[in-house]
């Protein structure tokens, strides 16, 4: 939908906006578009990159001598206007627009332009920063439709079916399939209306929209997209809709709940509203930069979701199109730029993903299981410092004086790597170059006697060589490394590397302790190599020797020198590597690193959630020259856009200033934009039509004037969300039906007057909830942490860095997790959850406050075949057969209602059974299909029924999913 | 198919009409605008090196850096620049010439890596751009730059222009086809994105689908166990009839789309199975692709998948491979990164050659940004790594109206700053752009009520190389 903007203004334009011959040209209405569009880019409100000085968006500039010396514009003067000259042109140096613009007017517009400028070439101010006024012409929605229809002698549509409606004000009101309960005493329309508003679920589903405009998701986002946790603030947008939370107190509270006096918990989670934005993990990047980044998006945020504004124009420059300054933005930046956040996610802390600030949720049982587990580990760890404290002197004289038989070990056979290792006395040859993950395995005798230890010695011929290994094995020995060097290569995850980088005076050797003894004369030692530069030589050794007594070189040498010639640092290494070698201190320290990791653990358990603080001393702000955060200009302070009523002087110059001024009665804009969305939700048009935009550049408004009448109306109820919604679906324009009808189609194609109900397709959330809810799968628990429902595999692997992100592979949940509504569906940003993507779900990585509507094949093959539509339709089927009866149509009419509120008329049910008897004989004939059909998903089958029958109801069922009606609201 | 007798309660010209002005707003319908001039390419293939190639080690050539070993790069040559966190922090900016031999290769004597030799037997047919720039220095911001002519997501993919200027060339396919590869060897490898084939504000007909060479080539494709093509033809029939009494009934122009959109799908499932389906290719093939290309997901097995896909008219196949980063361990790691790309990439250009499909097909080579010539990390003489550079990198194109053996471009003694012929991601993007017939300054499309272009407001067509 977002691409038709300018379809729909230009259609808008052609059918309700031209002037009639003989009626005075306006300039809102007819003359604004065509500058906007045409003439702006060089000739408007961007001061800086004015063609010619010459500026059209305001008639004094307009009138004054441009650089040529002629006015542009003379009122009443078609001939002395060089506008006129310029656009009626034939040259190619002169026609306006210019070629290289691939612009050009039309006859009607030039016409246009020219009898504009012969009538006086009034200018009017941006409609949309006009205050609001009630007309007097209308005092509900339907009055101002009707008004509409008249004009262009059309008629409305007739109501729709009371079955159509129960189905369309449930989905619209909370995004499910209406409840056998909420019908079963036939409740009257406006009874059944205030039931839907009392569901939790309607919460559920007017949040939707807003964590689309807020880019609510589960990651961070950019390179490294690991987790963060915010859910407690979505589970709060849940809460407030169902509250009925007025919407200036939503803005507030969002915007500067933590700057309200006395601040509740409650009110500090609703300022996650605003760290919703992306945060930058990747190692390396610059905390200033994305400090601008975020900032930014903020601003722009806040003005596209409040305004109505597309402030992201003016970051680098003045808007060419609307009367915002780069000095306004930067302004509006100063709000947002006092945050104590660092710029960059906290990279290196596994255990906190959340990037400060964010506040800790109550949580009594985990934080009982941390004392338990810290009084558990103070004794422990008392004893391990004892041990530390022990004498070193002894044990260096001992070891400094030991001398170790090391015995050559006979290398008898070596295979694997690039090249076929060589054998040559008693010296293994690896090389030249290795380019891959390999297996080396070298297989050599062992002498006798309860070997304890091996030392491998790696040297090269080359001036230079470098060896890369993740593995070591000796047979099936367990090893320890006695040089923490190379402790990677035991660790059996192939991942982990440790380097040789030698020289033929530098060669390098490594040191084991055998924990097990070896057994028979062979054993084969496998070196899992990754790569090498460089042929390597490698000898084997080995001791019977007690490996208490066993040290690398340069602790050897700390252990000679006499105690006070040990530097600090040396003296440090030698108690290490004793500590290291003490089978006890092992034992404690692995103790306490295994308390200590459960302390964390369970810390990591304790739910935070992203916040917003303010800063003591505020943070200098400064315009940045085309927008580049190492560029700053001169220094601004927190304003309000110039064009817009100031910001009362009561108010401080903060947060909390900008959120009551958003919501205060003199701005002309936030109610506008807020109903017009709300109007979105229901028509899934805007009054208008770019919900996003209202500037310049955006569509005009299809019914001004009820624009206006919804929003004073909205304000003086007290900003009553759930009354707004109430007006807008008790209304006989949203109640009318849906069909398209001969005359008022071929006049309003686009149904842009309202001259029949709104048709079009569900959300990506609610064709799926919509299923899960008729098939009886669906969880209805509300809130909590998102959840994994079933996933193609392999896409997360394809994409994401495993180093970067623990959680590189999709780990699929369980149980409720597969069948919970889909706005707790995990959102990773880089990788999104396929089902929401391919129905135009956004990526939630910028604010989004419109999405389309596209009608895809690849929407086919997944209702058709992704594993949550296949379990849903067998569970479907199980309904229909043990509800709807013993008939096959009485089922199938069940199958119907549960999915589409209807039942199926006679045509359609000819349809369906036809298909039902096709299928029931296919796989009786043909049972093994039937069970490989009935095992997908999770959820299990009802085992009591028969399985070619259940089969034949599960295809039946598919088929209803995949209906047009069905994932369609009409 | 007609739907004409489920018309009754409509005249035939007022549907027409309908529809008609349905189709304004309704982008499935519209014809795609056509290229604005003849094109000398039908199609892309953009074999995408996600991670940054060192340019140093394969492409430009600095003969003179021998001597240079371990000096400091001198401070006028590294100016002001921004460094990643991951250098900024360092005492010393050692010169770590590059470990690699090069020579001169074909008629053309193009000066190439010995890390390349498959490859610089195309060097005749190669257009080397040296001078290449961009503005970003982390691996997102930049490939999506790459991607979309912006740092910040949101914006169409290439691809996803080239498939809302020019559409598809055949109806059972998607014209945007993303296929990505994972590297054999240990390294670290980028992460990516899906908006990076993402089709931004476009409407979402125009991404990019994701297609591999396992089960589902694309999500969903396949039927669920049990369920048989002719199941599902049956059951298809069951939803159209239903959908087309609903039609009669409403008269939405979308439902007849949806009916439209549920036969593709069939179509689909038959003809990509057959597309991604590698056992039915010749043996030999295998051996041109090297040992590689018999595995699924390999950049050698997607090199095969993508020139299936350009026989079928697919308009634009993007490959991605990872693992280019080399911060440490350059020479081993950039040694199996060639390993994995180098034969695969001269098997397609010779395919495409030997099919005469190379007159028509612009194959582009190149990653989303350079690498310095001083060591990040300790430098010896055969260890060393390198750090993010914006500044300069080479990227090739070959095949559909470039000038091969040809050269564009210089930059100064250390790789580090262009001396001659610079060239912004948006002269690439334009110049691609050209090639399909296609003005960078006219394929435009209003999101926010401005017209977006894939260049953004910059770009320059580089005639210089266009044969």
């Amino acid at each position: 939908m977002r691409h038709l903007i300018p379809f729909c203004a230009a259609i808008l334009f052609a059918t309700l906006a031209e002037p009639l011959s003989g009626e005075p040209v306006r300039y809102n209405r007819d003359v604004r578009p065509i500058l906007s569009d045409n003439c702006f880019a060089c000739h408007g409100p961007d001061t800086a990159n004015q063609k010619s000085g010459l500026r059209l968006d305001a008639r004094e500039a307009a009138m004054k001598p441009a650089k040529s010396g002629d006015p542009a514009i003379v009122p009443g003067e078609v001939d002395a206007s060089a506008l006129v000259a310029r656009i009626l042109s034939d040259d190619e140096d002169e026609v306006m627009p210019p070629p290289n613009s691939h612009k050009k007017l039309t006859a009607k517009q030039k016409d246009t332009l020219r009898r504009w400028i012969a009538e006086g070439a009034e200018y009017e101010a941006h409609w949309a920063f006009v205050p609001p006024v009630k007309s007097g012409t209308g005092n509900s929605i339907d009055d101002f439709i009707l008004a509409g229809l008249q004009e262009k002698g059309l008629q409305p549509s007739p109501p729709a079916s009371r079955e159509t409606l129960l189905r369309r004000l449930s989905l619209d009101l909370t995004g499910l399939p209406p409840k056998a309960v909420d019908l079963s005493d036939d409740p009257d329309l406006p009874t059944y209306i205030d039931r839907l508003l009392q569901s939790p679920h309607h919460g559920e589903h007017m949040a939707v929209g807003w964590l689309d405009a807020a880019r609510f998701a589960d990651t961070n986002g950019y390179q490294v997209d690991r987790d963060r946790e915010l859910w407690p603030w979505r589970d709060w947008v849940i809460d407030a809709f169902n509250a009925n939370l007025p919407f200036d107190r939503f803005t507030i509270e969002q915007l500067a709940g933590d700057l309200l006096p006395n601040a509740t918990l409650d009110q500090k989670i609703a300022t996650g509203f605003h760290r919703n934005h992306m945060l930058n993990e990747e190692g390396g990047i610059i905390a200033e930069e994305f400090l601008a980044e975020y900032t930014a998006d903020r601003v722009e945020t806040t003005a596209a979701v409040w305004l109505g504004q597309t402030f992201n124009c003016a970051r680098c420059h003045d808007h060419k199109y609307d009367p915002i300054t780069q000095r306004d933005f930067y302004a509006m930046k100063a709000f947002f730029h006092n945050v104590p956040e660092r710029g960059i996610g906290i990279y290196s802390n596994p255990v906190r993903t959340n990037a400060p600030p964010f506040v800790r949720l109550p949580a009594p049982e985990l934080e009982a299981k941390i004392s338990g587990l810290t009084a558990k580990l103070k004794p422990v760890e008392e004893k391990l410092n004892s041990l530390a404290a022990g004498d070193l002197e002894p044990w260096a004289k001992k070891l400094a004086a030991a001398t170790i038989e090391w015995q050559p070990l006979e290398p008898l056979k070596a295979v694997g790597g690039d090249t076929p290792p060589q054998i040559a006395d008693k010296t293994v040859l690896i090389g030249p170059q290795e380019t891959r993950a390999n297996d080396i395995v070298i297989r050599v005798g062992i002498p006798g006697g309860n070997i304890t230890s091996l030392r491998l010695e790696c040297t090269t011929t080359a001036p230079s060589a470098s060896f890369q290994w993740s593995e070591l094995k000796v047979g099936e020995s367990k090893l320890r490394s006695i040089d923490a060097a190379h402790i990677q290569v035991l660790d059996k995850d192939r991942k982990t590397r440790s380097v040789l980088s030698v020289a033929p005076d530098k060669p390098v050797q490594a040191l084991f302790q055998l924990e097990s003894a070896l057994a028979g004369a062979e054993v084969e030692i496998t070196l899992s190599v990754e790569n090498a530069g460089g042929p390597s030589q490698w000898r084997f050794f080995a001791t019977t020797n007690p490996t208490e007594l066993i040290a690398p070189a340069g602790i050897l040498a700390i252990a000679a020198k006499e105690p006070a010639q040990r530097s600090d640092a040396e003296r440090n290494q030698l108690t290490d590597f004793r500590l290291a070698q003490m089978p006890d201190y092992r034992r404690l320290a692995e103790e306490v690193s295994a308390l200590k990791k459960a302390i964390a653990e369970t810390e990591a358990e304790i739910p935070t959630t992203l916040v917003m603080e303010e800063l003591g001393e505020p943070r200098p702000t400064f315009l940045l020259m085309r927008g580049a955060y190492d560029k700053p200009g001169e220094q601004v302070a927190a304003a309000t856009p110039a064009v817009l009523p100031p910001l009362a002087d009561g108010l401080p110059r903060n947060r909390l200033g900008l959120a009551k001024w958003l919501v205060s009665p003199e701005n002309p804009l936030t109610a506008r934009v807020v109903v017009n969305r709300y109007w979105q939700h229901f028509f899934g048009t805007g009054i208008v039509s770019t919900s996003e935009d209202f500037g310049s550049q955006g569509g005009l408004p299809s019914h001004p004037e009820l624009l206006d009448w919804l929003a004073l109306t909205f304000q003086e109820s007290g900003w009553d969300v759930k009354a707004l919604v109430k007006r807008i679906v008790t209304s006989a324009t949203y109640q009318q039906s849906s069909r398209f009808a001969g005359g008022s189609t071929e006049a309003d194609p686009m149904n842009l007057l309202l001259s029949r109900g709104p048709r079009h397709r569900l959300s990506a959330e609610v064709i799926r909830d919509q299923a899960l809810a008729a098939s009886g799968l669906l969880v209805p628990t509300i809130g909590g942490p998102s959840v994994k429902p079933y996933h193609p595999p392999g896409l997360y692997e394809q994409v994401v860095a495993q180093r970067d992100n623990p959680k590189a592979t999709y780990q699929q949940g369980s149980g409720d997790d597969l069948h919970r509504r889909s706005l707790y569906t995990y959102w990773k940003r880089s990788v999104p959850h396929p089902g929401m993507l391919l129905f135009d779900a956004p990526f939630r990585e910028t604010c989004s406050l419109r999405r389309s509507r596209s009608n895809t094949a690849l929407q086919a093959l997944n209702l058709l075949n992704d594993p949550t539509y296949v379990e849903a339709a067998r569970h479907l089927a199980q309904r229909m057969i043990r509800e709807g009866g013993p008939g096959v149509e009485s089922r199938l009419a069940l199958g119907f209602r549960l999915l589409l509120t209807r039942n199926p008329g006679p045509q359609e049910l000819e349809v369906l059974t036809a298909a039902m008897e096709r299928s029931i004989k296919d796989f009786t004939g043909d049972p093994e299909a039937a069970k490989q059909f009935l095992a997908v998903g999770d959820a299990g089958t009802d085992e009591t029924l028969n399985p070619a029958e259940l089969a034949a109801y599960t295809m039946l069922a598919s088929t209803l999913i995949n209906l047009d009606e069905t994932i369609t609201k009409e | 198919m007609s739907t004409e007798s489920s018309l009754a309660p409509f005249s035939r010209r007022n549907w027409l009409k309908t529809l008609a002005l349905a189709s304004l707003a309704n982008p499935r319908l519209f014809a795609s605008p056509a290229a604005h001039f003849a094109p000398r390419a039908k199609r892309v293939i953009w074999l995408t090196q996600a991670g940054a190639p060192s340019q140093i080690d394969l492409f430009d050539y600095k003969p003179g850096l021998a001597s240079q070993f371990d000096k400091d790069l001198p401070d006028s040559v590294r100016g002001e620049q921004r460094l990643t966190g991951m250098t900024s922090g360092q005492k010393r900016f050692p010169v770590a010439p590059s470990v690699f031999q090069f020579q001169q290769h074909g008629r053309s004597g193009m000066w190439l890596s010995e890390l390349l030799p498959h490859t610089a037997k195309f060097a005749d047919e190669i257009c080397l751009i040296r001078s290449l720039h961009t503005e970003a220095i982390n691996h997102d911001p930049a490939m999506t730059l790459l991607q979309t002519g912006h740092q910040i997501g949101g914006r169409p993919a290439f691809g996803s222009w080239v498939s809302y200027g020019l559409g598809s060339d055949n109806a059972d396919l998607p014209a945007f086809v993303a296929l990505i590869s994972r590297p054999s060897g240990p390294t670290n490898a980028q992460p990516l994105h899906e908006r990076m084939w993402g089709s931004g504000f476009l409407p979402s007909k125009y991404q990019g689908v994701r297609m591999s060479s396992g089960k589902d080539p694309v999500l969903f494709l396949s039927d669920p166990p049990g369920i048989t093509a002719e199941r599902r033809r049956a059951m298809l029939d069951d939803v159209t009839a239903l959908n087309r009494l609903k039609f009669a009934d409403y008269h939405d122009p979308e439902t007849q789309a949806r009916i439209d959109q549920y036969e593709l799908a069939f179509r689909m499932q038959a003809a990509v199975p057959d597309l991604a389906d590698l056992s039915k290719e010749p043996t030999d093939i295998y051996d041109r692709y090297g040992p590689e290309s018999k595995k699924p997901g390999t950049y050698a097995a997607n090199c095969i998948l993508a020139r299936r896909l350009a026989e079928r008219g697919v308009r634009f196949i993007q490959l991605y491979h990872r693992g280019w980063d080399q911060h440490n361990n350059l020479p081993s790691g950039i040694r199996s990164q060639c390993h994995d790309t180098d034969q695969p990439t001269a098997a397609l250009l010779a395919e495409l050659k030997e099919r005469g499909m190379l007159e028509d097909t612009l194959v582009i080579w190149g990653g989303e940004f350079g690498r310095t010539v001083y060591s990040q990390g300790v430098l010896t003489p055969d260890n060393h790594g390198r750090d993010h550079h914006p500044r300069c990198f080479s990227v090739w194109m070959a095949g559909a109206g470039v000038k091969g053996g040809h050269v564009h471009g210089e930059t100064d003694e250390f790789s580090y700053n262009i001396v001659r012929d610079p060239v912004h991601i948006h002269d690439l993007n334009a110049t691609a752009l050209h090639l399909l017939g296609l003005d960078h300054t006219r394929l435009t499309s209003r999101f926010q009520g401005r017209d977006y272009r894939l260049t953004d407001v910059h770009g320059h067509v580089l005639k210089d190389i266009l044969s």
